[in-house]
């Protein structure tokens, strides 16, 4: 099936399998690896991409889904060098040993600070509770997410 | 994945055309609305379709007021949306605090209402294709019975399934007086919540009384208007992102002390969403005290029949739900 879909503001059209998955598409058909798998499942949220402003699970959407939509993935979000507060804030706090889950939690993070632009520790806990992460303990993580938001990070320490 | 074909339903009635065509050759189709659990399942091999029928298209995702606060949500309109919708929020705080329960936030943003009501169970066997399951596999065997009996379920089980069903936003629809609009090839039917899912008896691969082919258009919630005191609390294994080991929605009107009408509905106990008819007989007119709330629910449970890894399930029911009654008797006061 022909899809047409625009993403990191280029437009492609490309024929797909309809059991093609969204992060295959990505990843393979247009190179854009910066989304990556993780657990292909619906578990991990390392594939986290937004579909039209609002965050997904790339392995839990076919590509015909996002047929005459808008995908967001980590390669579209920085304007050039500009890094985003969200990319920017995970840099500083250094919120990643890996950096293996770091895109779908930026992805995730910056669904949730669309949606609520001030949260508190523990709504950014629960906002990001869809995106596992097996190195940091999210402690810097949770730190990134309250800095990016523009308020303290300090109150996202205390709790390893 | 294998192999299907994937086409978009233009209406309700090209949806149904469409079914009854494929079946008409014999073709297996699925109706493909958020995805979330479909997509998974296919992925895993739980569930093959020939034709895909993507009816996310459709114009079923309004929240409008019914009569007497009452409200129609369309099977379409997204987890996500619905939980946060002001009207939702203020008039069945259960319903939004339960769908906020359940999985995370990237899946509530594609999952819908009614896929949220056609999920299917997470039993570890019903997804682990190497071991017999009598819902997946009809007449293979149950390998819950005498398997890890942890998450089975403790009211209406068979000798053919011991699943849960596993959705948060069903328990809190089950304490409520809510219709389930159904379009099928005879025409609207209206399914009250209670008689839409089904105890697993000797054909456990029948989750629901739907009928083949037909399409769930809307969920309607009439009050009680004491909803709007009503509370969710789902217990599971860890803090947060997991299902749950059990839940309970409850909605509670005092008045002079005594308990003027009372909802609960039970999640992780049954194959479908639980309602404590017994609890709640028990309860109206009578003192709303905490005693009376643990007397109410140990007689619920004397239908339980907890094997020898499920028990702790009935301990967990008899301090939650009196605990949640008396947060809600707190609010009230």
């Amino acid at each position: 099936m022909n899809i047409t879909v625009k993403v990191d503001g280029t437009s492609y059209t490309d024929e797909v399998e309809p059991r093609t998955l969204l992060v295959y598409y990505l990843r393979e058909t247009l190179g854009k690896t910066g989304t990556v798998v993780g657990c292909d499942t619906s578990n991990c949220g390392a594939c986290t991409v937004l579909l039209d402003g609002r965050s997904v699970k790339s392995c839990n959407v076919l590509a015909v889904q996002a047929d005459g939509h808008e995908v967001t993935t980590i390669e579209g979000l920085a304007d050039g060098e500009t890094l985003t507060p969200v990319q920017e804030a995970f840099r500083e706090c250094h919120a990643l040993q890996c950096g293996f889950c770091t895109p779908g939690m930026i992805m995730q993070a910056t669904d949730l600070l669309a949606t609520n632009p001030s949260p508190t520790e523990d709504e950014v806990r629960v906002g990001m509770e869809g995106n596992l992460c097996r190195c940091t303990g999210y402690h810097n993580i949770v730190k990134a997410v309250l800095q990016a938001s523009g308020q303290p990070a300090s109150s996202g320490g205390e709790q390893a | 994945m294998r192999p299907f074909t994937y086409e978009r339903a233009t209406s309700v009635a090209d949806a149904l055309r469409r079914t009854a065509g494929a079946s008409r050759e014999g073709e297996r189709t699925a109706y493909l609305a958020g995805g979330t659990n479909l997509i998974d399942h296919l992925r895993l091999g739980i569930r093959e379709t020939d034709r895909l029928i993507d009816v996310s298209h459709l114009d079923l995702t309004e929240v409008t007021e019914l009569e007497e606060g009452g409200l129609r949500i369309g099977a379409l309109a997204r987890n996500a949306d619905v939980a946060a919708h002001p009207l939702v929020r203020r008039t069945f705080p259960v319903v939004s605090a339960a769908m906020l329960a359940g999985a995370s936030g990237q899946l509530r943003n594609m999952a819908t209402m009614g896929g949220n009501l056609l999920q299917r169970t997470r039993c570890v066997y019903f997804q682990d294709l190497s071991t017999p399951c009598n819902k997946r596999d009809p007449g293979s065997g149950c390998s819950a019975i005498e398997g890890l009996g942890t998450y089975n379920a403790l009211i209406g089980t068979s000798d053919s399934c011991v699943a849960v069903h596993p959705s948060d936003l069903c328990v809190a629809l089950a304490a409520l007086d809510v219709t389930v609009v159904v379009e099928g090839p005879l025409g609207e039917r209206r399914i009250d919540f209670a008689d839409l899912h089904r105890l697993p008896g000797d054909r456990p691969e029948r989750d629901t009384t739907l009928e083949r082919s037909e399409l769930i258009t809307a969920i309607e919630i009439a009050g009680p208007g004491f909803a709007r005191r009503s509370r969710y609390r789902k217990l599971r294994e860890r803090a947060s992102y997991a299902f749950a080991t059990v839940s309970v929605a409850a909605a509670l009107e005092v008045r002079d002390g005594q308990v003027a009408d009372v909802r609960i509905g039970l999640g992780g106990v049954s194959h479908k969403p639980h309602r404590a008819l017994r609890a709640e007989e028990v309860l109206r007119g009578g003192p709303a005290t905490h005693e009376a709330y643990a007397a109410a629910i140990a007689v619920e449970m004397e239908q339980a029949r907890p094997g020898p890894d499920n028990g702790y399930k009935v301990t967990q029911l008899r301090r939650a739900v009196p605990a949640v009654l008396s947060a809600l008797t707190e609010e009230t006061a």
